[in-house]
């Protein structure tokens, strides 16, 4: 007998094999909470406010109340619980006060929608409005009125965030290494520039809803469209002052996230509402225009960058200030602004840095995590300010680019060295570049004044782009495989995959370890936080690394058990066996083997003694060697580890209407290791439209009021199938991640980061006019180009 | 005002006493509980509600119910038979042609009425019979693929 020691059999990862959750989707199987609907379930529904800011005078409940089929009726008053999730400034239903257009002051539970729709009408509610303030520069301004005057009375996560009492800001995150103004002194020139980035919606195409019921003895059951089911537990807990194991949360497949369901979000609001209408599960499902308007979306963000170069464009200083528009609430919107911070310099070394970056309350719609976490506001400036910095030097875009990319043995703007295992953002760039012919672009400035009135013309743009997981330091992550009969395994894991396809990769690295088929691996769905492990929350593109870790730490664990069974009955070393396609050999005499399936749940001697038992595996991983950043410098290491990319893009403009078409984009990732072909190719396909919806489109109006004016589908444009770059390439470099999986590093977030930098600088090289505004929207480029036309000389 | 409407979906007959009021998606979800077909907006800007009546493609959230009286409809649960995927489905499972799967069935359902309008369609035909379903994940280019896909093989029809 020939054992296919070390075989290729059961090798999958780099695979491209089909999606876990495909079958589901593609027959309308897939359940997701939208879907759901359990016995006596209500439906909820809120009653949103008009204004922006003002206070509420008085509520009338009592014609709601009274209409046939309403259960229950809330409103703010009754319920002093604040929650969130660094920030904790935000009531279930607003009290007293309301900061924002669209925030939730009342809520209904009836037998249907359209009671429960009508009984919101008829609440009355009477507002004295106050003066309100919506741009973040003018709410740091001394005498400010104040979005939030008890900000130093709330609760927060200490010694990481660092509220300013008496102000709006929530959050001040202050990086500081080496010394600025040496370095403004050493450069050759400095310049200065400011950029802005409108807040804009997530837009899952599942609106968050939420299915939750009081249970006797203050216990809650929760069913809900959620990216988290231990967050939305524990700050549920938290808000409630309940033990953790009295409260369960189940999430089935989830329609999408984005960043806008992680935290809490309706839970608690459906749970109040059901247990006042006497522990009747309810059901509140948001409409697009609440998901829009009073569900959070992601900040404005205005920056401000001040940069020292040589005259060979090497940095000398950097000091950059962002103010970002954190809306009413900042719950999670601070931690957005200490992240992003830590790529205020992109993947560039810079000897000299000072950054402020300030979480401003306004009174808009409040923000939250958003895939990138900042990171394709912040590189907007950034790669932005590159290029304008290169064209006044007379150096090559790309060349700048070349002499200040981050290189092993550089320090990082908070004191992290750089090494050879960090990732190659250079490799990116120089990929990036030659795919779009960046070379061999007419290297003659465009004077605007001379473009044709009608016609097309082209240009070329590179951008690079970074991102580290955004986290708290001690975040952590837990796998248990767990055997059946048939010696296939359930992966019990609760990072979610709302899309992202990480079960389908996980099931490749639990199969390889295991050496048994695919087929043999189902990655459990729905996550319930009564059964599977602990993880922290699915976000930051950390699941790649983390739940990769854990699930490779759980299969080692199972194989562990494996032999240590099959030892006994082999009567071998546990050493000298080997699992591999389903069996335990001994090495030199492979004749002597068991089947798994022998031993998984037992194994049973012929004369019927048994021993073993079900082999359950268990692997953990917590992030390693992290700090927490020093309050005054931001100096220590915050990133587990960091994904470096790319992109290079050619567009094409047409002058007589300012539209912008692509003509192609490349974009190159070091992801450490390919682990599955197709779910990394895809998430950049999906990664690069989002982001460029970013740069061409996207971004909430108000008026002069506060009020949203395109809180919808209609107003609220988002790409489509007709908007698609003529050629997209996608390509990966592999600089292996020590600590990570087969050396991998995650790539959810990252495709859609610097989008919107390579397309506006494109957009310079095509017209000759500098953008410093998002979108780039025609209206925009419209004007602009009108502008250039007719300025005086 | 209620109203009885008899209703053909999937090649199953229904009957169901539902209010002027109700919309086509309502009662396929909530009364026929058949909820593949999903809404993402409610006011037809977004296609996750895209169902085939009467051999057109519809948005089923600007339809009313009591319309479809005596109508044929036909949503994803009807595409494909039980254990066996329709060679649209296959392709989408194939091309990684979804991620959250939400905008899938929409996807599905618009892609099969272009088929049957027109089996040999061109990549802008294909592109313009997607281009009504919003997918704010996969950046459509594997959905399109997998629809070009089928076409090329020029034997589009369901898999029963």
């Amino acid at each position: 007998m020939t054992v296919p020691f070390h075989s290729d059999k059961h090798r999958y990862v780099g695979g491209n094999a089909e999606r876990i959750d495909a079958l589901d989707k593609v027959t309308g199987a897939a359940q997701y909470v939208h879907d759901m609907a359990v016995p006596r379930m209500l439906f909820g529904r809120m009653k949103l406010s008009p204004h922006a800011h003002a206070r509420i005078v008085r509520i009338d409940t009592s014609k709601a109340e009274a209409l046939p089929g309403v259960r229950a009726v809330l409103v703010g008053s009754e319920l002093d619980t604040r929650l969130g999730l660094y920030m904790i400034d935000k009531f279930i239903l607003a009290r007293d006060v309301v900061r924002y257009q669209g925030e939730a002051v009342a809520a209904v539970a009836a037998e249907s929608e359209d009671i429960a729709r009508r009984a919101c009408e008829l609440i009355e509610i009477d507002y004295e409005p106050l003066p309100a303030i919506f741009d973040p520069e003018v709410a740091l301004a001394d005498g400010a009125l104040l979005v939030h005057p008890d900000l130093h009375t709330y609760r927060y996560m200490k010694g990481v965030f660092f509220p300013r009492a008496h102000s709006n800001v929530a959050h001040h995150q202050k990086i500081r290494k080496g010394d600025v103004d040496k370095g403004f002194a050493e450069a050759y020139r400095v310049f200065e520039h400011k950029f802005t980035n409108p807040p804009v919606a997530h837009a899952p195409l599942e609106t968050h809803v939420t299915i939750a019921q009081y249970l006797p003895g203050s216990r809650a059951q929760i069913w809900t469209s959620a990216q988290s089911p231990f967050t939305v537990r524990n700050l549920f807990a938290v808000a409630f002052g309940l033990p953790h194991n009295s409260i369960r949360v189940q999430i089935p497949y989830v329609g999408g996230g984005f960043g806008g369901k992680a935290g809490i979000h309706l839970e608690p609001l459906a749970w109040c509402l059901s247990r006042k209408a006497g522990g009747r599960p309810v059901k509140i499902t948001a409409t697009r225009e609440e998901e829009i308007n009073t569900l959070p979306s992601r900040q404005g963000l205005k920056t401000h960058i001040k940069t020292g170069v040589t005259r060979d464009g090497k940095i000398t200083g950097l000091k950059v200030q962002f103010l970002w528009d954190a809306g009413a609430y900042a719950d999670y919107g601070v931690n957005i602004g200490r992240a992003a911070a830590t790529s205020g310099a992109g993947p560039y070394e810079v000897p000299n840095c000072w950054i402020d970056s300030l979480v401003v309350y306004t009174n808009k719609v409040f923000g939250t995590a958003y895939r990138g976490f900042g990171h394709l506001e912040v590189l907007w400036g950034v790669e932005r300010n590159l290029d304008l910095i290169a064209r006044d030097l007379g150096i090559d875009p790309y060349e700048l680019r070349m002499r200040n990319v981050l290189r092993a043995g550089a320090l990082t703007i908070t004191g992290e060295k750089v090494t050879a295992n960090h990732g190659r953002p250079d490799l990116c760039l120089e990929k990036v570049a030659q795919e779009i012919g960046f070379e061999n672009r007419p290297k003659e400035p465009v004077d605007p004044k001379k473009l044709p009135l009608r016609g097309k013309v082209r240009g070329k743009g590179v951008a690079l782009l970074q991102k580290a997981p955004a986290m708290p330091v001690f975040t952590a992550c837990s796998a248990i495989i767990k055997f059946n009969e048939d010696a296939s395994v359930n992966v019990l894991i609760s990072g979610v995959d709302y899309g992202q396809g990480t079960y389908t990769m996980l099931r490749q690295v639990v199969a390889q370890e295991l050496s048994v088929p695919l087929d043999k691996v189902q990655v459990v769905f729905d996550c319930d936080t009564a059964t599977q492990p602990y993880d922290w929350q699915t976000v930051a593109s950390r699941f790649t690394v983390m739940g990769g870790n854990a699930c490779i730490e759980a299969a080692h664990d199972c194989i562990a058990q494996l032999k240590h069974v099959a030892g006994q009955v082999l009567r071998a070393p546990e050493n000298e066996l080997i699992c591999e396609d389903e069996r335990v050999f001994v090495r030199h005499t492979p004749e002597q083997s068991l089947s798994y399936r022998e031993i998984v749940l037992g194994y049973t001697y012929p004369n019927g003694n048994s021993i073993g038992g079900p082999i359950v595996g268990r692997g953990r991983y917590i992030a390693q060697g992290l700090t927490h950043l020093h309050p005054e410098t931001g100096q220590g290491k915050a990133a587990l580890d960091w994904t470096y990319g790319a992109h290079g893009v050619e567009i094409e403009v047409d002058l007589e209407t300012g539209d912008i078409e692509i003509v192609h984009i490349a974009s190159a990732f070091d992801v450490g290791k390919v682990l599955h072909e197709g779910m990394c190719r895809t998430q950049v396909q999906g990664g690069v439209i989002q982001g460029l919806g970013s740069a061409l489109l996207e971004g909430f109006v108000f008026n002069d009021k506060g009020r949203m004016l395109n809180p919808s589908f209609v107003d609220y444009k988002l790409l489509t199938a007709k908007d698609l770059p003529r050629k997209m390439s996608a390509f990966f470099v592999e600089t292996p991640q020590l600590d990570g999986p087969y050396g991998a590093r995650g790539i959810g977030e990252h495709p859609m980061v610097s989008v919107p930098g390579a397309i506006g600088n494109a957009l310079r090289d095509a017209l000759g006019i500098d953008f410093h505004d998002l979108p780039l929207n025609s209206e925009r480029v419209y004007l602009a180009l009108k502008r250039a036309r007719t300025a005086k000389a | 005002m209620e109203y009885d409407v008899r209703i053909t979906v999937n090649g199953e007959r229904y009957q169901a006493r539902v209010p002027a009021s109700l919309t086509l998606l309502r009662m396929l979800r909530e009364v026929l509980h058949l909820t593949g077909t999903k809404e993402g907006c409610s006011i037809g800007e977004c296609g996750a509600c895209s169902v085939i009546l009467d051999g057109k493609l519809v948005n089923a959230c600007m339809v009313l119910a009591v319309e479809c009286d005596g109508s044929v409809v036909r949503t994803v649960e009807g595409e494909g038979a039980m254990d066996k995927l329709s060679d649209l489905q296959q392709a989408f499972v194939d091309n990684h042609a979804l991620q959250c799967g939400f905008c899938t069935p929409g996807m599905l359902m618009a892609a099969r009425e272009l088929l049957e309008r027109k089996p040999d369609p061109t990549d802008d035909d294909i592109i313009e019979a997607m281009a009504g379903q919003i997918c704010r994940c996969t950046g459509y280019e594997t959905a399109i693929e997998a629809v070009r896909r089928v076409a090329r093989k020029g034997q589009a029809g369901g898999g029963k």
